[in-house]
């Protein structure tokens, strides 16, 4: 195997953040703020320049690290899904930066610079995992990527060093180091059963017996506790209500991501003809994320507990592709698969926006409680907005992201035949409703006549707006950027 | 029974009492030495299938080994972040386990 075109820039789209981190890390205070900021604006062109490139090659980037070719060396591959996760991750970065040049503007060390210098060494750093977890090739490599991806999100949710926060946040880890254990124990059974972890290599050549099912259904069980999926969901709320917004937006719109596209190569690029009751546990599993989810999204008290159980639910439609993809129909299992990849972008950019603009209301009117939300938006309008916006995409409104997902999964499950997925779909669309009309109703209440709301920085405002309108505009794209998805799509024998 | 069957025999005892340990301690420092434990099983995993991988000649396929010392420096990293949490959770609020009341939430907090 040789590598194609443009394979440079796969090496430069995980080499550059790196570099950031380890350079800001040097460099400290307002030139390491700048640096990250730099970076991650030139790592989102990079991941524009890797899609339009993927775009116009119709088929995945290879490049083979120093020439030599695996099974002896390792790949990076750029395909459909891994260019368009990529560049959501990109937009998240660049817009949670931009977030927190005022959040985490502090000038000196005694005024709480030391949360600041963390932040701006460790949003590059997350942008280097992003891009390993995406375009590594082989099962090792995406372990690493996993365990870096845990580590900053961890010290993203730490930021604060409030004392409500470490047990939260120890659970996570704790959940997140069993759950990557659990995935090497599954690659040393692989490799030793096969003598290769590289996807391309195992693609077509793995065999349905013990040892490869019991790696599976390891690596698929370590990865299911990282993703929080129902029933291992209850570290995933506590741990992303209670960290800093910044924190918050990037592990429920990106880290989880990671652990999904994991769990996507397994399946479809690694494991021999998949189990179709295998693929139907993990969609029931979803299937009840998202009504459990959504129902105890609904009893929140809190505003930021609330999208987190949001997030809960919405992970759980992520899994619904599986059975479809397995159906056997080749047009139903191309829909569910934009479905599914249309779901993780477009839920990364809304959730993101929706925890960015809860953080802004909370720090604008001083209350977190949903009920005392009355006043919110006057305080801050355009944080409001997005929630709303965020909140049509979670909903499946047209013409947002999310209706395109919904929609397309819809579809698949009513052409395969198996129409109570669609059930969940609707039933999770109007439970989505009733949470979101409970956060903009409260917000949209005249404020009590005492109120004193703190302005809200206006570029903070914008920024979050702008990720809300991009998950509404993902509905818009044109048919030929939703092709971007297929490139590269496996090929699953029913 | 060959060679490698009493490691393999060692590897699984210590998945096994690694994730007891993990799931059934309630002392954080329990849960990370469980950790540690299973991740020494899973090396040893890896062990073995350099073992059994090896060409005619050699004595062990060198890729696993690789792969059990990039594991052991994450499986390290991974150990001083989740002790270092510990010692703060335990420094600002006195509880050494994860449970929802911890017994030992009513003796006062050190300060810092």
């Amino acid at each position: 195997m040789t590598g194609t075109p443009g394979g440079s820039l796969l090496v430069l789209a995980i080499a550059l953040p790196l570099g950031a981190t380890l350079i800001a890390f040097v460099l400290g205070g307002q030139a390491a703020a700048r640096l990250a900021r730099a970076s991650l604006w030139l790592w989102l062109a990079l991941t524009v320049a890797i899609t339009a490139m993927v775009i116009r090659q119709g088929e995945p980037i290879i490049y083979v690290l120093g020439g030599f070719a695996p099974p002896l060396g390792i790949a990076l591959s750029a395909d459909g899904l891994a260019a368009a996760m990529l560049l959501a991750g990109a937009i998240v970065l660049v817009a949670t930066a931009q977030f927190g040049r005022v959040a985490y503007a502090a000038p000196s060390w005694e005024m709480g610079g030391r949360a600041a210098f963390a932040y701006w060494c460790l949003l590059p750093a997350l942008a280097a995992s992003l891009a390993v977890a995406f375009l590594a090739r082989d099962l090792f490599s995406l372990f690493v990527a996993l365990e870096m991806l845990t580590f900053t999100a961890l010290a993203l949710a730490c930021l604060d060093g409030r004392p409500s926060q470490f047990k939260a946040e120890l659970r996570y880890l704790l959940f997140a180091l069993l759950g990557s254990v659990l995935y090497l124990l599954g690659c040393a059974l692989i490799y030793g059963a096969y003598g290769t972890l590289d996807i391309g290599l195992l693609t077509g050549n793995t065999r349905a017996d013990a040892p490869t099912r019991l790696a599976g259904a390891l690596m698929t069980a370590g990865l299911l506790a990282k993703m929080a999926v129902f029933p291992l969901h209850l570290w995933l709320p506590p741990a992303h209500a209670g960290a800093p917004p910044a924190g918050s937006a990037l592990l429920s719109g990106l880290v989880v991501k990671g652990a999904f596209v994991l769990l996507v190569r397994l399946w479809f690029w690694v494991l021999p003809g998949p189990p179709v009751a295998g693929a139907e546990l993990l969609a029931t599993l979803g299937a009840a994320a998202i009504l459990v989810g959504s129902v105890v999204a609904l009893r929140q008290e809190k505003l930021k507990a609330l999208i987190a159980y949001s997030t809960v639910a919405q992970i759980g439609y992520l899994f619904l592709m599986f059975p479809l993809l397995m159906a056997g129909d080749p047009d139903a299992a191309t829909r569910a698969w934009m479905g599914g990849m249309l779901q993780a972008v477009s839920h990364a950019l809304a959730k993101a926006a929706m925890f960015l603009a809860a953080g802004l209301i909370v720090q604008s009117i001083g209350e977190d409680r949903v009920a005392g939300l009355c006043g919110a938006a006057r305080a801050a309008p355009l944080a409001v907005l997005a929630i709303a916006i965020g909140g049509l995409s979670l909903m499946g409104v047209p013409p947002s992201g999310g209706f395109t997902a919904k929609w397309m999964l819809l579809r698949a499950s009513v052409d395969t035949g198996q129409w109570w997925w669609s059930l969940v779909i609707l039933a999770g669309g109007l439970l989505t409703g009733g949470y979101v009309y409970r956060l903009v109703a409260a917000a949209l209440a005249p404020a009590p006549p005492d109120a004193t709301p703190r302005p809200v920085p206006r570029l903070q405002e914008v920024s979050v707006l702008v990720l809300a309108l991009l998950s509404m505009a993902l509905g818009l794209l044109p048919l030929s950027m939703l092709g971007l998805a297929q490139i590269g799509q496996p090929v699953i024998a029913p | 029974m060959n060679g490698t069957a009493p490691f393999a025999l060692a590897a699984a005892g210590l998945v096994g009492l690694g994730l007891y340990g993990m799931l059934a301690q309630s002392s954080v420092l329990r849960k990370v030495i469980a950790f540690n434990l299973l991740g020494i099983g899973v090396f040893l995993v890896f062990g073995i299938a350099a073992r059994r991988g090896a060409a005619a000649g050699l004595p062990a396929d060198p890729v696993p080994q690789a792969m059990v010392i990039t594991g052991l420096v994450v499986a390290f990293a991974a150990t001083a972040l989740a002790l270092v949490l510990t010692l703060r959770l335990h420094q600002t609020t006195g509880a050494v386990t994860l449970a929802e009341d911890p017994p030992t939430a009513n003796s006062a907090a050190p300060s810092e």
